[in-house]
C-alpha cells in the first residue's frame, strides 16, 4: 500500500537561502505542520522571524494543504 | 552656549540670538514644528515671503551616541499645504551641532533675481551672491563647493527642481563620501528655491566637541544603546547586509507591494529588484553592500551600488525608491532602477514622490509602464530642464492625476503614498490617513508590528488595534524625530526595553536634567498636537484625513480586499 503524499511549495528569503535554495516543491504526508518543514530544512526555530502561507502570517503548529506555498523569513525589517 | 541664526533673505541680513527657554529642551522635528508653529502664519503662500525654513539637528546630535545624526528640517509645505518636517543623515547636522547651533532659520525673500549661499562657519554666518552655479545638478555643485572650501565642507544645496521651486524638489545633504542624502518630502526644496538659496555650506573646523553635562553616565548610556543596536537581529544583521531593500520579497509576499500604480498587490519582477538580488549584484561589482549615511553610524543600512563596469552608480538606494520605480511603474531592470535613483539625486527630486507620480504618468499614457529609459529621460530632459511637460510632472503626483483627469491617483493631503498598500496593510492606512504630514510611512511606521513581527504581531488585514497601532507608533516617532536618531531605532525600540531607557539616559546626562519616558512620550504628543493645529489653522479637517476614495471601491490581489475605515473610526486616532 502506498502512503498518501502531498506537494507544497517552499521559499526561502534572505539568509536562509545560503546553502538552501530560494524557491523548490516538497513532498510531505498529510498533517506535516510548518515546524516538521522548517526542521526538515535544518533552520533553527529561534532564526523564524516571519512565516507566511499562502500570503498570510502563520504560526509553526499549522498544518501544511496540497499545494500550500509557505515562505520562511528570518528576523529582517527596513523601510 | 547654544544660539539661534536667522537668515533674512528680504534685506540680506544675519542675526545670531539666544535660545529661548521654551525651545530649551527641543530639538529636531519637535523644535522645527515649534518655530513654524508660533512664527509661520499657516494660511500664508509655502513659497512666499512669510514661510520660513527652519533646520535643527537633534538633542544627540554631534555626541557619540550611535545613529544620532540625523538633521530636521521643517516649513509649511508647497506640496501639502500642511506643515511639513523632513530628515535625512549626511554631515550637516553634525556640525551644526558642534557649531552649537540649535537652529537655522531663513525668512523673507530676496528683491534681486540673484542666487545666494549662506556659509557657516565658528566665525558666524554670511550671505554670498552666486554667479557661477545656477543650472547645476547636484552633484556638479558638489564639486564646486568643495573645490572652494575643502573636502570637509558640510554641505545643503538644490538641484534644478529647487531652483524651479517644483513641488517634487528635495534639499539635498552630504554625505560621508561627498555623495547624496535628502530631506525628501514635501517640497521642501522650493521652499528653500523661492528664498534664492542654491546652498549652504557648513565648517565645523576648530569648534570642541558638544558638552555633555555629565559624560561618565552619557557613556555608560550610550554604551547599553548601543548594544541594543548591535544585539537586535534587524538593526544589527539584516539592515547592515540586505539595506531596506529586502523588503520588496517580504513586502511582496505579503500581498501588499502596490504594482502598477497600486493596481495589483503583487509584482512579477520582484525578485530581480529585490535586497537579496542588490547584495549579489553589489558584491559581484565590488561595491559595499553597507555604508553609514552619518558618521557614528552603526546601523550602516546604506551601500554603494555600482554599474556592471564595477564604477560608482549610487547610493542610499532605498526600498520605497526601488519599490516605487520598479513595481509602481513595473520596472524590472535593477540597473535602470539605480540610474533613476541617481539622477533625482542629481536634479534634487524627491524619490518617492516622483516614482509615485510616474505611476500616475503611466496609466495616464504619457509614457508606457515599464519604460524605465524613457522615464530617466523624462526625469532629465523635462523635469531637469523644466520644460512645460516637465514643469506639469514636477507639481508631483495629485497635479499629474488632475491635469489628465485621473481617478487612481495615490495622494493623501496632497502627498504621494509610499510602498505599502493600505488595504492589505491597514496599520499603514491609518497612518497615511492620519498623519500631519501627508502619506508618509515613517511618522507611524506599522510595518513593523502588522508584517515583520516586531514589537508584536497585528492581523495586517484586520481593522482591530490598528488605530491604536499608528496613534502609539506616530507619538514615539515624533519624540525620536527630535532625537536625531535614525528611525531604525525603532527595531530594537520595541523589542528590548533597555533601547529606549538607555535613549532617555543619554537625553538626561547630555543636559543634566532628569527625563522620564512619560515625558518623552508627552513630548510626542505635544508635537502631534501642535503640527495637527497647524494644519486646522490652514484648512485642513477631518475630512482631510482620509484616503483616496478607489481604496474603497478597487480590491487589491492577492487578498481581495479594500480599505473598510469609516471616517469616525479614524477621527479616533486624535483621541489622545
Amino acid at each position: 500500500m502506498q502512503t498518501e503524499t502531498v506537494q507544497i511549495t517552499v521559499k526561502l528569503f534572505a539568509s536562509f537561502r545560503a546553502g538552501r535554495f530560494v524557491e523548490a516543491k516538497q513532498t510531505c504526508v498529510p498533517g506535516t505542520r510548518i515546524a516538521d518543514i522548517i526542521s526538515r530544512l535544518e533552520i533553527a526555530p529561534k532564526d523564524i522571524g516571519m512565516i507566511m502561507l499562502d500570503n498570510r502570517h502563520a504560526e509553526p503548529e499549522q498544518p501544511l494543504h496540497a499545494g500550500a506555498r509557505l515562505s520562511l523569513f528570518p528576523l529582517l525589517g527596513g523601510g | 552656549m547654544d544660539k539661534i541664526c536667522r537668515v533674512n533673505m528680504s534685506d540680506l541680513t544675519v542675526t545670531f540670538g539666544d535660545v529661548p527657554s521654551a525651545w530649551a529642551g527641543l530639538g529636531g522635528r519637535g523644535l522645527t514644528s515649534t518655530i513654524v508653529s508660533a512664527e509661520v502664519p499657516p494660511d500664508c503662500h509655502p513659497l512666499g515671503v512669510n514661510n520660513k525654513l527652519v533646520f535643527a539637528p537633534g538633542l544627540l546630535t554631534g555626541t557619540a551616541a550611535a545613529s544620532s545624526g540625523r538633521l530636521s528640517a521643517g516649513a509649511k509645505s508647497p506640496l501639502t499645504g500642511t506643515i511639513k518636517e523632513s530628515n535625512a543623515g549626511g554631515t550637516a547636522a553634525r556640525m551644526m551641532a558642534r557649531l552649537e547651533l540649535k537652529a537655522l532659520i531663513l525668512e523673507g525673500l530676496p528683491k534681486e533675481k540673484a542666487w545666494y549661499s549662506i556659509h557657516i562657519n565658528k566665525n558666524g554666518a554670511t550671505i554670498h551672491e552666486e554667479h557661477e552655479v545656477e543650472g547645476l545638478g547636484n552633484f556638479a555643485l558638489i564639486d564646486v563647493v568643495e573645490a572652494r572650501f575643502g573636502k570637509r565642507v558640510g554641505i545643503l544645496s538644490i538641484g534644478q527642481a529647487g531652483e524651479m521651486r517644483m513641488s517634487l524638489a528635495n534639499i539635498s545633504v552630504k554625505d560621508p563620501d561627498s555623495k547624496i542624502r535628502s530631506l525628501g518630502r514635501g517640497g521642501l526644496g522650493a521652499v528653500l528655491g523661492s528664498k534664492r538659496i542654491k546652498f549652504i555650506s557648513i565648517d565645523d573646523e576648530g569648534t570642541p566637541l558638544v558638552k555633555l553635562a555629565d559624560p561618565e553616565k552619557f557613556k555608560e548610556a550610550s554604551k547599553r544603546f548601543s548594544k541594543t543596536l548591535q544585539d537586535h537581529p534587524v538593526t544589527g544583521q539584516g539592515l547592515p547586509t540586505y539595506g531596506t531593500a529586502v523588503l520588496v520579497n517580504i513586502i511582496n509576499e505579503a500581498g501588499g507591494l502596490p504594482t502598477r500604480n497600486f493596481t495589483y498587490g503583487q509584482f512579477d519582477g520582484h525578485e530581480k529588484i529585490s535586497g537579496e538580488t542588490i547584495h549579489d549584484t553589489i558584491v559581484a561589482r565590488g561595491g559595499k553592500p553597507k555604508h553609514g549615511c552619518h558618521p557614528g553610524c552603526v546601523i550602516q543600512c546604506s551601500q554603494i551600488y555600482n554599474d556592471a563596469d564595477g564604477k560608482y552608480l549610487t547610493s542610499g538606494f532605498e526600498y520605497e525608491t526601488i519599490w516605487g520605480i520598479g513595481a509602481g511603474c513595473c520596472i524590472d531592470d535593477l540597473d535602470d532602477v539605480a540610474t533613476a535613483d541617481s539622477v533625482m539625486d542629481d536634479i534634487g527630486v524627491d524619490s518617492i514622490e516622483t516614482a509615485v507620480m510616474f505611476g500616475v504618468a503611466m496609466e495616464a499614457g504619457i509614457l508606457p509602464f515599464g519604460d524605465g529609459k524613457g522615464m530617466i529621460r523624462m526625469m532629465r530632459e523635462e523635469i531637469g530642464k523644466g520644460t512645460p511637460l516637465g514643469r506639469v510632472l514636477g507639481g508631483g503626483t495629485a497635479n499629474v492625476g488632475r491635469i489628465y483627469g485621473m481617478t487612481r491617483v495615490p495622494v493623501v493631503k496632497g502627498q504621494g503614498i509610499p510602498a505599502y498598500d493600505p488595504r492589505s496593510i491597514k496599520g499603514i492606512g491609518v497612518t497615511y490617513a492620519t498623519s500631519p504630514m501627508g502619506a508618509d510611512h515613517t511618522s507611524g511606521y506599522s510595518i513593523t508590528t502588522n508584517i515583520l513581527n516586531v514589537g508584536g504581531h497585528a492581523d495586517p488585514l484586520k481593522k482591530e488595534g490598528q488605530v491604536a497601532l499608528s496613534r502609539n507608533l506616530q507619538i514615539a516617532t515624533a519624540a525620536v524625530d527630535s532625537t536625531g536618531m535614525c528611525i531604525f531605532i525603532a527595531f530594537p525600540g520595541l523589542d528590548i526595553p533597555d533601547c529606549l531607557a538607555a535613549l532617555v539616559d543619554m537625553i538626561n546626562a547630555r543636559f543634566g536634567i532628569e527625563l522620564t519616558m512619560d515625558d518623552v512620550t508627552n513630548l510626542g504628543k505635544t508635537i502631534l498636537k501642535m503640527e495637527r493645529q497647524f494644519n486646522i489653522a490652514a484648512g485642513f479637517g477631518k475630512e482631510h484625513d482620509r484616503l483616496p476614495e478607489f481604496f474603497s471601491l478597487e480590491p487589491i490581489s492577492p487578498h481581495n480586499v479594500v480599505w473598510d475605515f469609516t471616517g469616525e473610526e479614524l477621527d479616533a486616532f486624535w483621541d489622545f
